[in-house]
């Protein structure tokens, strides 16, 4: 594989030859066992909005992860606060793939209410195209993605609509080049 | 006569024009920092109406080194010394949740001694931060002892961690797989001492600062957080842990052998800047009971470290782990497509997401109280820059 190209991003059928194989990779016994709790929770988010609209990336120990498309990602964030009970952004980071021409940007939601879901971080993660980025923004459902999404905005060109303030925040003030944690921008020299 | 009657009607109008100001006549902006001694490398604008400040505006990246985009150039190894400048005086505690990840995504193991040391250093390392965020808040609330003496006491551990690991401060010693080297000879005993020392120490803060009568007045009753606020701006650390929620990721979610050391989450109710202040503290004090637990059960030989073949990959695959730092949850996400250097990481450091709580705090608060509340954020400008 090279090093620019991760495992298979085109399509839903690579998708989940994806998420099953970074579920054999991390450990054999994974394979076999999806762990009760953790089933039992990201069941609850496809019954509810069935297996078109979330896909599966993986369910494992204390990590499950996601996939939802932009117009979704509001419904299903709503839903994962008011049902579940994930009442916080822990964090929020976004991946370049140029290779497919999409950027995916990850929420990952923790819990401090829940008791039973404090070991528990659920990875909702939504694509966009990489050339028109834009998403709607998450900081009406978690106030806590409100700096974490700024940052995704000057790092990675990724417009949330909605959002406040789409602006500088940790680069300098005259920042005159592309997204930095975008592939095609490199570090001087290197 | 027409002439003075002229200079008065002048002087009314004069008069009316000052009554007339408006909202944004009366507010006059404040820039703190970024070379305000006491901000450190970071700035916030706040706009203050008379004694109140009413708008706050933080704008940090003076130190911003993008950590994550170097992490994408070098392997797995390469990286260990780089992602520990963002905070040097813990810097055990950010290499740790590094190595979790590494190791989850390339499937390596670590020997039971090697988890030992790791959780020792890691103890031994919190203590050095929380000194040095202690002394700075001391000294920024006119306290001069407090600054002294923390400082001081600091070099207790920061000896420790030399004899430990060879460096005072950068220490790069965790390392995917374990530890980088084992514990020297006569260590346990000297720790015992120091840390019995230490505790001694601690009645000593407490009496001098903590239940200093101006000290109280100036943090109690400050910048209050409430319980639903804190879980809403997703604060961490010491900062969630003193607005009522004991949530600790040592006992959250246990790594390592965490899970089989006996310690108490260290909580407080009140939310205030006191209890912000307090929680580090009792920190401290379960901290030692934790390295005395540690050194107590620690296997008496065994390895330190896995062997790893020169350049560690994986899988394609990713991970996210975190661990309780100096200043909250530490998280890592890591992607990995399968070649030994990483596809991108991303750090999820506790001063960015308590950064958030700045502005929350501030405006409505008064500008005096400002350096008690920015202080307990227990915030780290060159860590949330990163």
């Amino acid at each position: 594989m090279s090093s620019d190209q991760p495992a298979g991003q085109n399509g839903s059928e690579q998708k989940k030859a994806e998420s099953n194989h970074i579920q054999t990779s991390i450990s054999k016994k994974d394979e076999a066992i999806i762990p009760e709790f953790e089933g039992d929770l990201i069941n609850k988010i496809v019954s509810r909005f069935g297996d078109k609209i979330v896909q599966v990336i993986y369910i494992r120990p204390g990590r499950s992860k996601i996939l939802v498309p932009p117009n979704e990602i509001l419904q299903v964030a709503s839903f994962v606060r008011d049902t579940l009970g994930f009442d916080h952004a822990e964090s929020v980071s976004g991946t370049d793939y140029p290779k497919d021409n999409q950027i995916e940007v990850i929420y990952h939601l923790g819990s401090y209410s829940v008791d039973k879901l404090a070991s528990q971080v659920l990875a909702l993660s939504t694509r966009t195209d990489r050339n028109d980025s834009r998403l709607p923004t998450l900081i009406n459902i978690f106030k806590s993605a409100e700096y974490h999404e700024r940052e995704t905005f000057e790092m990675l060109g990724v417009y949330f609509e909605g959002h406040p303030r789409n602006e500088r925040f940790l680069l300098p003030e005259d920042w005159a080049d592309i997204p930095p944690l975008r592939k095609e921008f490199r570090i001087k020299g290197r | 006569m027409d002439n003075l009657e002229q200079k008065f009607n002048e002087t009314i109008k004069m008069g009316l024009e000052i009554v007339k100001e408006t909202q944004e006549d009366r507010l006059m902006t404040l820039s703190v920092g970024p070379q305000h001694p006491g901000s450190g490398h970071f700035r916030f604008t706040i706009k203050v109406d008379g004694d109140y400040i009413v708008f706050c505006d933080p704008d940090p990246g003076y130190v911003h080194r993008g950590e994550e985009k170097m992490s994408e150039y070098r392997n797995f190894i390469q990286n260990i010394p780089h992602l520990e400048r963002p905070i040097i005086h813990d810097s055990t505690n950010i290499t740790y949740s590094y190595s979790l990840a590494v190791e989850e995504l390339a499937n390596i193991q670590v020997p039971l001694r090697g988890q030992y040391i790791r959780a020792l250093a890691s103890e031994l390392n919190r203590q050095v931060y929380t000194l040095y965020w202690l002394a700075i808040y001391g000294i920024f609330l006119g306290h001069s002892t407090m600054f002294m003496w923390p400082m001081g006491d600091r070099e207790l551990f920061i000896d420790l961690l030399e004899a430990l690991t060879g460096a005072r401060v950068t220490h790069a010693f965790n390392i995917p797989g374990g530890v980088r080297n084992d514990i020297p000879e006569g260590f346990k005993d000297r720790c015992l001492r120091q840390v019995a020392y230490f505790e001694k120490r601690l009645v000593e803060y407490e009496d001098i600062f903590y239940n200093n009568p101006l000290f109280r007045q100036r943090t109690e009753g400050v910048g209050i957080l409430t319980k639903e606020d804190a879980v809403k701006l997703g604060v961490t650390g010491s900062v969630l842990r003193a607005s009522g929620i004991p949530f600790d990721v040592r006992k959250a979610e246990p790594y390592d052998i965490y899970s089989e050391i006996d310690f108490k989450v260290q909580y407080m109710k009140t939310g205030d800047s006191y209890a912000r202040s307090m929680v580090p503290f009792l920190d401290m004090k379960e901290s030692c009971q934790i390295i005395r637990e540690l050194l107590d059960k620690m296997p008496k030989s065994g390895e330190v470290r896995t062997k790893l073949q020169p350049n560690p990959k994986g899988p394609p695959g990713e991970s996210y782990k975190r661990v309780e730092s100096g200043r909250g949850a530490l998280g890592y996400y890591i992607v990995s497509d399968g070649t030994p250097k990483p596809y991108r990481v991303k750090i999820s450091v506790g001063s960015f997401r308590n950064m958030l709580a700045l502005p929350f705090l501030l405006i409505g608060s008064k500008l005096a109280d400002m350096p008690s509340i920015y202080w307990s954020l227990n915030y780290w400008p060159v860590e949330a820059d990163r």
